[in-house]
């Protein structure tokens, strides 16, 4: 009898959960748009709970273009790719760079930004940033991305601290769990410099360009393998925002150079 | 089933098994240490003493592990009188914060369960040792806490088990263990079986070795209670 | 003190408590499910349910969390285009709930199994001489009596499923844990925001062992007790 009444609460409770959607119809009118919030200046929460951010603000011009109704989603790094694999959003706008293995496992839109990645440290610690003056140091990187492949492959005498998101790594670099930090320029320029921890910290050696929009790289949208209608909608939207000052606007609000990259 | 990628995967899995293990065992040793002392205290009649050590595990039980690693590891560090001071250079590693964190959490619950097993030692057995004369650490080394480990066996047994569960979460603060390596395949790959599915049968075969070993404890330690078995026969059977 | 950020953070703690209310509500569901099938006659619900709770606690809560959160999203998804169901929309604290429901179902499954067993095999026998159906039985005499039986694994089980959903930030949702982490990373103070989460998961434990022993007492009322 109790067997009854468990099957039956259980089935209606697998039936009021999950709201079967219709099928995203080509129009898609409504979007999800996953991002990272914690990647000042692109991505952020403030203490009110709204995201604020280069990377937000792109996502919403392009949303306005295609005139969608987009809702944004916080994801944590380290599971992005398979949350947006579980279709728990549709669209990753999160400085994710565009790479061949990335290429395999998602479709990417055209690159809306590219910058070099830097290398950050205690001033004057490093006159010369070469494998060789590395040998044997900490170098902190994120975890899966191209900065990651970059190091193995280059830094092979070097012992490579890997985190979990961007903004660890300026984060073990402050607390002393590295003796160099190899990041996004811009994320920690804004960020962590300026900050009263950035003290005594700068940029060390000349930016890497790694892989940039030109061979095919650069930092990109991405998506569900197979998705060409949206990632047709994305592209134009973006050659049109670039096209009519929305990019440069949302540009200039943040940073003092063009990000753009081509 | 991409049996390419786990064969290539196969030794960061290696690398990742002995991580969580060699973590396991010196989490465990220094809460099993730990927490005979403070499960002594726990009972003792001083209420000051016994109150203290029920704070710590109240706290300690009633806290999440994952926050408590953090506060450990990300909170100390943001203060500079920390990163000043001698113990940054244990604090700085990542390893020493992950023990530190498991050995406060485990002892917590070690502590409780051995507190528990002393509490339910039989009157009598203390009034014989007290009759001889026996008291303070005899009393103790002697005759209470060889029951009361015995009597803490099955409950302890859970606890490590769940010990080794829970290294699982240093995989957040960059130790490469079991569940880091497959959450790389799985961000690399998006193969949700061969990531996270090899590491469902890699830990279950340490839950298992776990178990294992603590039945042999068992049969060893608690062997006054099985079930006794050939009793001479009082007539003998018929043929 | 918390640079503005306690009202995130409450929003964070209204998300923990939702999640951990709704994954007791489904792991009741299933652990009574498990513990009937236990006991059971049928040998393959037997073999059904003790293969549902080896599984799950022979595995860490946080790796069944990602293995079950996103193999079960992608089984699905995979379910409904093979059926050509369209996209089924399964909302975050919904995937979340299941799953930690589902993991907290096979540990219920053992204390209601324990439960049920407790209660003397001679009060169902009793109410089977009076002609009552079995479910009648089980309803009417059984499971009242049980419950009091249950309540110490169940309250156990309610304080680490309440610690275990700290664990749910790391498959993405949004809760107490996530929110102190995105503030920390923004202010630069993991150290204030993890201890304020740290506290607010005492208040709750706290919270709730009171008012668990206020339930124990009200359904141990009767109960005769040794006395010395």
């Amino acid at each position: 009898m109790i067997r009854r009444y468990a099957l039956a609460s259980l089935l209606i409770a697998s039936f009021a959960v999950p709201q079967a959607g219709l099928a995203q119809a080509p129009e898609w009118s409504k979007i999800r748009i996953g991002v990272e919030a914690n990647y000042p200046p692109f991505s952020q929460m403030s203490p009110d709970g709204k995201f604020s951010g280069f990377d937000i603000d792109i996502a919403s011009a392009i949303c306005a273009h295609i005139k969608a109704d987009c809702t944004m989603v916080s994801q944590e790094w380290d599971g992005m790719m398979p949350a947006l694999n579980a279709k728990k959003f549709d669209l990753i706008v999160a400085s994710m760079s565009i790479t061949e293995d990335r290429k395999k496992s998602a479709d990417f839109s055209d690159s809306y930004y590219d910058i070099p990645s830097t290398w950050i440290g205690k001033t004057g610690s490093f006159s010369q940033v070469t494998p060789a003056a590395l040998k044997g140091k900490k170098i902190i990187v994120t975890r899966n991305t191209p900065r990651a492949r970059f190091l193995q492959e280059n830094f092979k005498d070097s012992e490579i601290l890997q985190v979990a998101k961007e903004a660890e790594v300026t984060m073990e670099l402050a607390a002393g769990r590295g003796d160099i930090g190899f990041g996004s320029s811009l994320a920690a320029t804004a960020a962590f410099l300026k900050s009263p921890q950035g003290t005594g910290y700068s940029r060390l050696g000349a930016p890497v360009m790694l892989g940039g929009a030109a061979q095919g790289g650069g930092v990109g949208i991405a998506m569900r393998k197979g998705e060409d209608a949206l990632r047709t909608k994305v592209n134009v939207a973006l050659k049109a925002i670039t096209a009519n000052g929305v990019y440069k606007t949302i540009n200039d609000k943040y940073f003092d150079v063009n990000i753009r990259g081509e | 089933m991409d049996w390419q990628i786990i064969i290539d995967s196969l030794p960061q899995y290696a690398g990742g098994i002995r991580t969580t293990l060699v973590l396991l065992a010196i989490s465990l040793a220094s809460s099993l240490v730990l927490a005979v002392p403070l499960a002594v205290a726990r009972v003792s009649p001083s209420w000051w003493l016994s109150r203290s050590v029920w704070l710590y595990t109240y706290v300690l039980r009633g806290t999440p592990l994952l926050v408590q690693l953090f506060i450990i590891y990300h909170g100390l560090a943001q203060f500079e009188a920390v990163r000043e001071s001698a113990a940054w250079v244990l604090l700085k590693n990542a390893w020493f914060c992950a023990w530190l964190a498991f050995t406060l959490n485990s002892t917590a619950y070690t502590t409780e369960i051995f507190a528990g097993a002393l509490k339910a030692t039989p009157v009598g057995e203390i009034e014989a040792a007290r009759a001889y004369g026996l008291g303070g650490f005899k009393l103790y080394s002697r005759v209470l806490l060889p029951g009361a480990l015995r009597r803490a066996l099955p409950q302890y047994s859970n606890e490590v088990i769940g010990l080794m569960h829970a290294t699982a979460i240093a995989s957040t603060v960059t130790l490469v263990d079991i569940t880091r390596v497959a959450r790389d395949v799985n961000a690399n790959h998006l193969l949700v079986t061969e990531s996270f599915g090899v590491a469902a049968v890699i830990y279950f075969v340490l839950t298992f070795s776990l178990v294992g070993v603590f039945r042999l404890l068992e049969r060893r330690f608690l062997r006054h209670l099985r079930p006794q078995v050939d009793l001479p026969q009082a007539v003998p059977a018929a043929a | 003190m918390l640079h503005g950020y306690l009202p995130a953070i409450l929003e964070g703690l209204v998300l923990t408590l939702k999640v951990s209310a709704t994954s007791l509500a489904i792991a009741c569901v299933f652990g009574l499910l498990g513990a009937m099938a236990k006991l059971s006659k049928s040998r393959a619900a037997r073999w059904i349910a003790e293969v549902y709770t080896t599984l799950i606690r022979g595995l860490p809560e946080l790796v069944l969390m990602l293995l079950i959160f996103y193999g079960g999203q992608i089984g699905i998804n995979k379910l409904a285009d093979a059926q050509g169901w369209g996209y089924i929309d399964i909302p975050p604290f919904a995937a979340g709930v299941m799953t930690v429901g589902f993991i907290f179902g096979a540990y219920l499954t053992e204390t209601f199994r324990g439960a049920i067993l407790a209660v003397p095999r001679g009060q169902a026998e009793a109410g089977l001489a009076f002609a009552l159906t079995p479910g009648q039985v089980m309803r009417r005499i059984v499971l009242p009596q049980m419950v009091r039986h249950a309540i110490p694994g169940f309250a156990n089980n309610w304080l680490i499923m309440i610690k275990a959903s700290a664990l749910v930030s790391l498959i993405g949702l949004d809760d107490m844990v996530h929110r102190a982490g995105l503030a920390a990373a923004t202010t630069r103070e993991p150290f204030t925001f993890y201890m304020a989460v740290a506290l607010i998961y005492l208040t709750l434990t706290s919270i709730s062992i009171f008012l668990l022993s206020r339930v124990e007492a009200r359904y141990s009322l009767g109960v005769r007790t040794v006395q010395f």
